[in-house]
């Protein structure tokens, strides 16, 4: 019997959330795969930002990587939360609207590109408005066409979460893995405050605003798929299986009489976090005879 | 045309579409345009709507997913009938102020329903349906996503009370630290940032400005002129692409849209590696 030290445990955790975009992305695609495009010394910056005397990222904040997933074609676009907060840009979307566009080509050709979003975005950058709204609407349209041919999965992990209108391309992805850590919702806690006054909620109570839009929340409703640690294998492991799963029988967002139903269902002046689990969550994933 | 308490909305759905039974908050129904018959959507006010964030003529849980369904109906009816018939074009009547702000909306996944709308325009497009978003008032942020951004063809009055844009001018000024009258001198110089329609003439995403008309009590021969826009954006939207590639391609968007064309060509050249 060995009476010597015990084995290593691997206990070696990488936190997923404290890598930036780069490196989020890069822990995604097998070893050594990781190829960025359109990457900082290419310098393609904000034609807008500076217009308005505010510093440019060399990337923009967002970061486009080729590699493999399981030894198939991918491609990771992942949004950079230390630059203007994930904002959406003009040469930001883009980058993540064209990505998502070779890849629909490529899979039109019979070549299967596994396409991979990482939400880190308050939504439209205000500085682009109008444009970081076009934009998005590109790439919701690129989501929709590509998830045809191959499971599109979007991962929101933290700490900034994913809001306005890139909360809807969330909701388009075929799956969407999050962490605790991750908020989803279209609405920030602070908008909904601002605008429906603190009667209709307070932002500063961050448990309530956690029970509300936080990743446990949100994958016990059935508006997220899964619920991983914050750690890069398990991250990993997530988006993996989540590609073997295949393109769903009925997205998420096309399951129109289920969740008409469902809503049916609620008294929206008794409903809580916690009741609506009941009539959103065992069901989640079965989607009506009608809508399949 | 004399109810003086119909939203844009509702009032151009009625004269365009006719005194169709709908229900609110999405009025939705077939009507004449030209020679064929279109399906014509709006989104109304429903002071009575279950979730009181949303009675007015914006877009929450309830108007997202029946938008959506209202579009799904005409692509299921139109994909039974076979593959022989032109499918029937869908026209957005775009007079939304805004998603709705709310904690119950948060709750039960707004963001959701407003995907479904994304989904189902989208899917009307791929499917060949010809998607007009016709633009009568406010096309604001996560509303004109889920109603009217995903169309083939974009119009618009040039009238008072239309905008398209990202966050509404006063809460734009507190988020980036602006005053109103900062937004609008920024706006004069910055097209993206501009509230007016003439400035998102610019950005290439709109198809017809169309002048002269009074958005609110529309005569009879300025019905027709804006009927006529919509046959000819239908036809043209039936000779080009299904995706959303044009908008691209126009001289305002080669001016202004200089950024977005670039990162795509370089972006595909870099896509495959050497």
């Amino acid at each position: 019997m060995n009476t010597g030290a015990t084995p290593p445990t691997p206990l070696l955790r990488e936190s997923f959330i404290e890598l930036s975009a780069r490196d989020r992305a890069r822990a995604l695609l097998d070893a050594g795969t990781f190829r960025e495009l359109l990457g900082p010394f290419d310098r393609i910056e904000s034609p807008w930002l500076p217009m308005q005397g505010i510093v440019c990222q060399a990337d923009d904040g967002a970061v486009i990587a080729r590699g493999t997933i399981d030894g198939e074609p991918a491609v990771v676009a992942a949004i950079e939360s230390a630059f203007q907060g994930g904002s959406i840009g003009e040469v930001s979307g883009s980058k993540i609207a064209a990505a998502l566009e070779l890849a629909l080509r490529d899979c039109e050709r019979g070549r299967i590109v596994r396409p991979v979003v990482l939400f880190e975005t308050g939504g439209v950058r205000l500085q682009e408005a109008n444009l970081g709204l076009a934009v998005i609407a590109e790439i919701q349209a690129a989501i929709v066409a590509l998830r045809r041919h191959v499971p599109v999965v979007g991962v929101i992990a933290g700490m900034v979460g994913c809001f306005g209108g890139m909360s809807l391309a969330a909701a388009l992805c075929s799956y969407l893995v999050v962490t605790k850590q991750g908020r989803l919702g279209m609405n920030g806690p602070e908008v909904i405050e601002q605008e429906a006054g603190i009667d209709e909620l307070d932002a500063s109570d961050r448990r309530r605003v956690w029970q509300l839009i936080g990743g446990e929340q949100r994958a016990a409703t059935g508006l997220a798929d899964t619920l991983t640690e914050d750690d890069s294998s398990a991250v990993r492991e997530a988006v993996r299986h989540a590609f073997a799963q295949g393109v769903p029988s009925a997205h998420r967002s096309e399951q129109v009489d289920t969740y008409l139903a469902r809503l049916a269902q609620i008294d929206p002046a008794t409903v809580t976090p916690e009741s609506m689990r009941a009539v959103f969550g065992s069901q989640a994933r079965n989607p009506s005879k009608e809508d399949a | 045309m004399n109810d003086t308490t119909l939203t844009r909305g509702a009032r151009w759905f009625r004269a365009l579409a006719g005194d169709l039974r709908a229900d609110a908050p999405v009025w939705s129904g077939d009507a004449q345009l030209g020679a064929e018959n279109a399906r014509f959507i709006a989104v109304v006010p429903d002071p009575d709507n279950r979730f009181p964030r949303a009675t007015d003529n914006v877009v929450g849980l309830e108007q997202g997913w029946r938008l959506a369904r209202a579009v799904r109906e005409v692509i299921d009816e139109d994909a039974r009938t076979g593959s022989t018939g032109a499918r029937r074009p869908i026209v957005a009547i775009v007079d939304v102020k805004s998603q709705a702000y709310g904690y119950r909306e948060e709750m039960l996944g707004i963001h959701l329903a407003c995907a479904a709308a994304v989904d189902a325009y989208a899917s009307a497009r791929a499917a060949g349906h010809p998607v007009i978003a016709l633009i009568v008032g406010p096309a604001m942020s996560g509303a004109f996503l889920a109603h009217g951004y995903q169309a083939n063809r974009i119009v618009a009055l040039d009238a008072p009370g239309t905008m398209v844009h990202a966050m509404g001018k006063e809460a734009a000024a507190r988020v980036t630290r602006r005053t109103v009258e900062e937004l609008d001198a920024l706006g004069e110089t910055i097209v993206p940032m501009s509230y007016s329609m003439a400035s998102f003439a610019k950005l290439g995403l709109l198809d017809e400005l169309i002048e002269g008309v009074d958005a609110d009590a529309p005569d009879d021969a300025q019905i027709d002129r804006v009927r006529q826009v919509l046959i000819d954006s239908v036809r043209s939207a039936r000779e080009g692409s299904r995706d959303l590639s044009r908008r691209l391609t126009s001289g305002a968007a080669r001016k202004t849209r200089a950024a977005s064309i670039e990162v795509r060509q370089r972006l595909a050249e870099q896509w495959d590696a050497v």
